[in-house]
């Protein structure tokens, strides 16, 4: 026994040691990911742990990882944290759809807000031999017969799920219909799209970005406004023809109950954050668009989402 | 003869002297934390990724794969010797092993896991560096009633661990796929079975399912019969180390195993556990001594850790040609490229051939340097059992709710944990197998899933399953195993009655 808890410790003064290398700054934060250790919300809050200490920002970043219920697990804990102020947590739009579905006793609107972060277009692809070329080929064959369009995508609900539906919506098709085959985590749904088992897929577009490079997946369209820097080829789905936007955004909450100078502080230093080179450099990488909102600006976004997507879900059948 | 000098070149970067230290550093805190149940291979390697940040890219994807690999390594360790499975891959491991242990051949049995790892790591390394770009053409062709069909062939070979009552082992199992359905539906985000406590809709942990029936149910169990009946343990019979006949009895199934591990990791949604299982059963069907299965037979200790290894390795065929991320380890390891701006695809072995090739390589070196870590520790190891038993169960059962605490700090789960202990002992104190519960759970939601994919990608076309071929002959295998016992028994009736 106590040679395991050594070995804990082994771990984790390792981990520290990497991190403090900033030793100036006073700020020492704790952010939770509120899923496992792996997908997306667990790889923006370890990048902000590396961006804030590299920076020098905060003296201290430990990420904690909460997995459970579309995140709604470490949503409620963040709400038990009431008035702590060094608390964060990262969550997205995919959180609004969860706390819907799973009927979460927790909302959004009960934590403080304090800034987005990034933003990832979503692509919808299809394999080479496909007959379908273009969005408007697509809407078409959705618009005979939504059912027998087969789509591959993240877990029902997600951000993938809804794009699917909006995109039946927008076609002219009934959104209730639609044929979503949920997959957990990207690699299954991708090898879907290459057995050319489905009709069309939907992720961010970094998961598809090798095989769309190396010519096996065609792009269709990309649910951003304008085309994306990192593939100026792909054409956005409003040039295609069928009116719809979506971006899969993420962002940082605190606790509920802070006071106005915590809540000064924390927006800072993620103000700070959103400025500084190493983020920077690593939303260059990771392949996400810098969309930082802060302030008051953030706080009407969230609203206005929690909104929109409880539409969406009713509309597709999902929410009752 | 490309890949050959591609392979040397990498070799020429995985010896560097500093990259064998990250190895060895990799390998070490690997098996440390593979020993922890519930600190698992991916938590380990998030944890290390901030370590990371400064090292260059080969250092570090070179210390990841020695975490990888000395992770699936230590998982064997506690379900040999504490019936403690940590991961739901070693789970085949402990029905043997943890018998082996308890009559004094706790020895052996660790290292045949040991040699079985080393030899299965080996043999599907190579193959990843020689038949990674074929093999996953095949692995993308599995559609879901493919993996449907795999998993029926699995649930068939769950008979092999029901003991003496079919009946018994079939309600146990039908306890596990029922606790299977309990949280959000895949596949229409619906809550099943969950009573409105929010911390049961992501469903039930295998290993909390796992410790609590095995490892906290026999503390219950031996401590019911304490005073009664009380069960001997034998710290060291015979040899510590493998004899003559042990060699002869583990070589064939070390390589089965890994003809079930390689493949089946390979495929985007294989995973350990299926192989495990297959290679469990087939040993037993095998086996010169069936009467020792149960009992501990080394044969289902060799088997199933070949596979889990060999497994491991095949996870990484999908990571490095397609990018794609078949496991929480994959996926960080995946993170890790990308933050050096690498993206792991078809382009990969291409472009970045030292990294890919040093990697590889340095899977190699990872392999040798776990047995000869492993293989000194065994006495040590072994030791554990001579702890007078009142302590030995008592430290099992700190251990497991340390490990249980570990991956989910909350007294749901706290309170879930003991109340398998408690179904456990009940399970023990009347005769019922435990093991097909806790591949009920496992199997039944990749089932689930699977079958309805296929069926919502064939428009609710159950033909789908025969149509295919690989599908189709997977079930026909399946049927034949599920029928040829019976069929086997009823002819030798009628022979017993014609003589």
């Amino acid at each position: 026994m106590l040679s395991s808890i050594l070995k804990r410790g082994v771990l984790v003064a390792v981990a520290v040691a990497g991190l403090s290398t900033a030793a100036f700054a006073q700020l020492e934060l704790k952010i939770m990911a509120p899923a496992a250790p792996g997908g997306g919300w667990d790889g923006t809050a370890r990048s902000m742990q590396q961006a804030l200490t590299a920076s020098g920002i905060a003296k201290s970043v430990q990420v904690t990882n909460v997995t459970g219920a579309g995140g709604t697990i470490g949503l409620a804990q963040l709400i038990g944290a009431k008035g702590d102020g060094s608390q964060l947590m990262v969550n997205g739009f995919v959180m609004v759809g969860a706390i819907l579905l799973n009927k979460s006793p927790v909302n959004l609107s009960q934590v403080t807000p304090i800034a987005r972060l990034t933003a990832e277009a979503l692509v919808i692809v299809v394999p080479t031999d496909s007959p379908i070329k273009t969005a408007k080929d697509l809407a078409e064959r959705v618009k005979a017969d939504p059912a027998k369009v087969t789509w591959a995508g993240g877990s029902a609900g997600g951000a993938d799920h809804i794009l699917a539906a909006l995109f039946a919506e927008a076609a002219g098709g009934d959104p209730k219909k639609i044929n979503y085959i949920p997959f957990s985590g990207g690699g299954e749904a991708l090898a879907a799209m290459l057995g050319g088992r489905v009709t069309a897929g939907i992720s961010g577009y970094g998961e598809f970005e090798g095989q769309i490079k190396a010519g096996k997946l065609r792009v269709i369209g990309v649910s951003s406004s304008a085309r994306l820097a990192n593939a100026p080829d792909a054409p956005t789905l409003k040039e295609g023809g069928v009116n719809l936007e979506l971006m899969n955004w993420r962002s940082v909450v605190a606790p509920p109950g802070l006071s106005a100078d915590q809540t000064k502080v924390l927006s800072e230093a993620i103000g700070k954050l959103a400025k500084s080179k190493e983020w920077t450099e690593i939303l260059k990488a990771r392949g996400w668009d810098d969309a930082y909102l802060g302030g008051a600006d953030f706080d009407a976004f969230l609203k206005a989402e929690q909104v929109r997507v409880a539409k969406v879900m009713t509309d597709v059948g999902l929410v009752k | 003869m490309d890949t050959l000098l591609a392979l040397m070149n990498g070799f020429g970067v995985a010896l560097e002297p500093s990259k064998l230290l990250f190895c060895l550093v990799g390998v070490f805190l690997g098996t440390a934390v593979g020993v922890l149940p519930g600190i698992g291979p991916a938590l380990t390697v998030a944890l290390l990724l901030p370590v990371t940040f400064k090292l260059d890219p080969a250092g570090s994807l070179i210390m990841f794969a020695g975490i990888y690999y000395g992770g699936m390594y230590g998982g064997s360790t506690t379900a040999i010797l504490l019936n403690a499975p940590g991961e739901s891959a070693s789970l085949a491991t402990a029905l043997e092993g943890s018998k082996m242990a308890k009559a004094g051949r706790g020895g052996p049995a660790l290292a045949t896991a040991a040699i079985g790892s080393f030899v299965a790591g080996l043999i599907a390394t190579i193959g990843l560096a020689f038949l990674a770009p074929w093999l996953v053409e095949v692995a993308i062709k599995f559609g879901p009633w493919d993996y449907f069909a795999l998993m029926i062939l699995a649930f068939v070979t769950v008979s092999a661990t029901f003991g003496d009552s079919p009946l018994r082992g079939l309600t146990s199992l039908f306890l596990g796929i029922t606790l299977g359905l309990v949280g959000i539906d895949k596949l229409t985000g619906q809550a099943r079975l969950t009573f409105g406590v929010p911390e049961l809709l992501n469903g039930i942990e295998v290993t909390t399912l796992a410790v609590g029936l095995f490892a906290v149910g026999e503390a219950l169990y031996v401590a019911s019969k304490r005073f009664r009946d009380p069960e001997e343990i034998i710290p060291i019979k015979g040899s510590l180390w493998m004899s003559k006949q042990d060699w002869k009895r583990s070589w064939a199934p070390w390589l089965r195993g890994t003809a079930y591990g390689f493949p089946i990791g390979a495929l985007p949604a294989g995973g350990a556990e299926v192989p495990t299982f297959l290679s469990y059963s087939t040993e037993k069907r095998l086996c010169k001594y069936p009467e020792e299965f149960g009992k501990g037979a080394i044969e289902g200790v060799a088997g199933p850790e070949a596979a889990n290894n060999a497994s491991a390795a095949g996870t990484l065929v999908p990571l490095l040609t397609l990018g794609l991320p078949t496991s929480a380890t994959a996926a960080i390891m995946l993170a890790g490229f990308q933050q050096y701006g690498l993206n792991p695809g078809p382009l990969l072995f291409a472009e970045k051939p030292d990294l890919v090739w040093g990697l590889i390589a340095s899977l190699f070196i990872a392999n040798v340097m776990l047995v000869i870590l492993n293989l000194p520790l065994i006495g040590l190891w072994v030791k554990l059992l001579a702890v007078p038993q009142p302590w030995l169960y008592a430290g099992i059962l700190v251990f497991a709710t340390m490990g249980t605490m570990a991956v989910n700090a909350s007294p749901v789960e706290l309170g879930m944990l003991f109340l398998f202990g408690y179904l456990g002992y009940l399970m023990r104190r009347f005769d019922y197998p435990v093991a097909p519960m806790v591949v009920g759970l496992i199997l039944g939601p990749m089932a689930e899933a699977q079958l309805r994919r296929a069926l919502q990608i064939s428009l609710g076309d159950p033909m789908i399953l025969l149509e295919n071929p690989i599908s189709a002959t997977l079930l026909t295998i399946a049927a034949i195993a599920l029928v040829a016992p019976f069929v086997m028994k009823g002819l030798n009736r009628f022979k017993a009655a014609e003589d």
